[in-house]
């Protein structure tokens, strides 16, 4: 990947490339201009936009709808409080090392059970694991605390650099953790942006198009959409892995299908079959929630309304709609078939 | 030299005999039309060949080794590519990353996922040139689904030209396009396939294009061979004839 970044030194910068640099220099802002309960919200909204893009590489690039991203979510969040149980250290970086190979394991197995289906079995498939690990979270309640969860106290940063006990532990704690999420986004984005561009993500996107076809090009298909079930867990597990320490608790809710739910809208929202699209959804579903569920106790109905407006007046979701408009704005500037 | 040999061949689908113990052989470098009626087992035969279909008895040898119980990723490395009756591609990659992909395949680089796909200048410079003999340069930025329909037929041939394959099954190139079309496909085709040194089988229904372009025809009939011949010999056959006409075949 360092290869590929040095490669683009040689070419011209891309409009999308400066879009993305003032994006993040916007988000590198954030602390300084708006009070700690935004920028809270706003680590919410980054950690939903890494699941998102992990569950969108199934979905919007191989073609495979998961009901059952709550698991990989889960247990990235159930490892942490696990580690804080039994292991003791505190610190982030221990979380990651040991969180990101039990996602990889976690995910590893059951992506190989549920890749030798496709459409709605594969859904089926996904949605039965995840509420089978949501029943053993709730039943082994001596392990996992039952619907009572576990706590996840406030981990140090940096290897123990950073520390967040005694008065203002909490603000600086925010703020620090901000940029810290914002650093694993960013380079979650590049890994993903990679991926998605290289010889695989455009196996992947064949696979989705024509799976006949590609098997007619000697595409190990199973195989490939193993790799990408792989890949998807370990982002959404790597989500819930940073998402627990924020919460400061995990419960069996996060494992439950209606958070599954949540992330399929997610990717709803901001468009699936745009790169883009689920970090934009991520972002607005979290403020869109919090805003929902702080103006009424039907918050569950408004955000019904939201999808079934969604599904009907915007079906490529945010990102494509804009995109579609910006195409309509551009249609007359330039000729049809220009080589890429 | 033979190339490709079936001995035997069967596929039966209930009561009806696709392939009845069909022994075929293509030469290398021939430019063989597969021609026949409708449910005559031309499809069937290609489908068998090409490891879509498995055979219900009968063995399939290329250059000489016996790929018979091989899986298709075998046959395409052994050589055997194919395109689809019914026009079968990437339609929301761009026309330039379905002949791409092609290339990558071929060359054992999709597991890559540490590489940006456009970087890599051999797989890039081989497309653009595949994308050029097939008159396809012009449209390399557009989605495989936005392509007029002669586009798309020739696109679906590039897709498995592109796999450099030493024996190519066309199945039905120039089927539901205009006469006009259907001269400048097989013009572009044939051009192609004959400059590459690729062994093309084609199959076809319009006789035009068959006596046209063909170093050799093969007629089938319910599952069978009726002739086998150059065009002028296809020409003179009666019993084609009786069979193109609708007719059934003399004796």
């Amino acid at each position: 990947m360092v290869a590929q970044l040095l490669a683009l030194r040689d070419r011209p910068v891309p409009r999308s490339a400066v879009a993305a640099g003032a994006c993040v220099v916007a988000l590198a802002l954030v602390p300084g201009i708006v009070d700690t309960y935004q920028v809270q919200l706003l680590i919410y909204g980054l950690i939903a936009a890494i699941a998102a893009l992990g569950f969108n590489l199934l979905l919007g690039y191989t073609g495979l709808l998961s009901f059952g991203h709550s698991a990989y979510f889960g247990i990235g969040a159930y490892t942490v409080a696990f580690i804080v149980e039994h292991l003791g250290p505190q610190s982030m970086e221990f979380y990651l090392l040991v969180g990101i190979p039990v996602m990889a394991l976690t995910s590893a197995l059951f992506g190989y059970i549920c890749v030798r289906h496709t459409r709605i079995f594969f859904g089926i498939l996904t949605l039965a694991i995840s509420q089978v690990i949501y029943s053993l979270a709730m039943k082994l309640y001596w392990v996992t605390g039952g619907s009572d969860g576990l706590r996840v106290p406030r981990p140090s940063l940096l290897l123990g650099a950073l520390s967040f006990s005694g008065p203002a532990g909490f603000q600086r704690f925010i703020t620090s953790y901000y940029y810290y999420v914002l650093a694993v986004f960013i380079v979650c984005v590049l890994l993903m942006w990679v991926i998605v561009h290289s010889p695989f993500g455009k196996a992947l996107q064949g696979i989705r198009d024509n799976e006949v076809r590609a098997r007619f090009l000697g595409l190990p298909i199973a195989r490939y959409r193993w790799i990408a079930f792989l890949a998807s867990g370990m982002f959404t597990g790597l989500a819930g892995i940073l998402w627990v320490p924020l919460n400061g608790l995990t419960t069996p809710d996060v494992l439950y299908w209606t958070f599954s739910g949540e992330i399929v809208f997610t990717a709803l929202l901001g468009g699936f079959r745009n790169f883009t699209g689920p970090i934009v959804g991520g972002i607005v579903f979290t403020y869109l929630k919090s805003y929902a569920v702080a103006t009424t106790e039907y918050w569950q109905l408004l955000l019904g309304v939201v999808l079934v407006a969604l599904v009907l007046v915007l079906p490529t979701g945010i990102v494509g709609a804009l995109s579609r408009l910006g195409q309509r704005l551009r249609h007359s500037t330039g000729p049809e078939g220009r080589a890429p | 030299m033979i190339l490709l040999e079936t001995k035997e061949l069967r596929k039966q689908f209930g009561e009806t005999k696709a392939c009845d113990g069909l022994n075929f052989i293509v030469h290398q470098g021939e430019f063989l039309s597969l021609v026949g009626s409708n449910g005559a087992g031309k499809t069937t035969l290609v489908n068998l060949i090409s490891a879509h279909l498995q055979p219900d008895s009968g063995q399939i040898l290329f250059d000489g080794r016996d790929i018979t119980g091989a899986t298709v990723t075998e046959r395409i490395k052994a050589g055997i590519a194919r395109s689809f009756q019914i026009v079968s591609l990437f339609d929301a990659l761009s026309v330039f990353d379905n002949i791409a992909l092609s290339v990558f395949a071929r060359e054992g680089k999709t597991a890559n996922m540490a590489r940006l796909a456009d970087h890599d200048e051999d797989v890039r410079r081989e497309t653009l040139e595949v994308l050029g003999q097939f008159g396809l340069a012009g449209k390399a930025s557009v989605p495989a689904g936005g392509l007029a329909q002669g586009e798309r037929k020739l696109l679906d041939v590039a897709v498995a030209y592109a796999l450099r394959p030493r024996l190519l099954f066309l199945d039905e190139p120039t089927s539901g396009v205009s006469t006009h079309d259907k001269g400048q496909i097989m013009d572009t085709v044939s051009s192609v396939v004959r400059g590459g040194h690729v062994t093309a089988v084609v199959i076809e229904h319009d006789m035009d294009v068959v006596f046209r372009y063909s170093d050799r025809i093969v007629m089938m009939h319910e599952g069978a061979f009726l002739a086998d011949g150059t065009p002028d010999e296809i020409r003179a056959n009666q019993d084609v004839a009786s069979i193109l006409l609708g007719a059934p075949p003399a004796g």
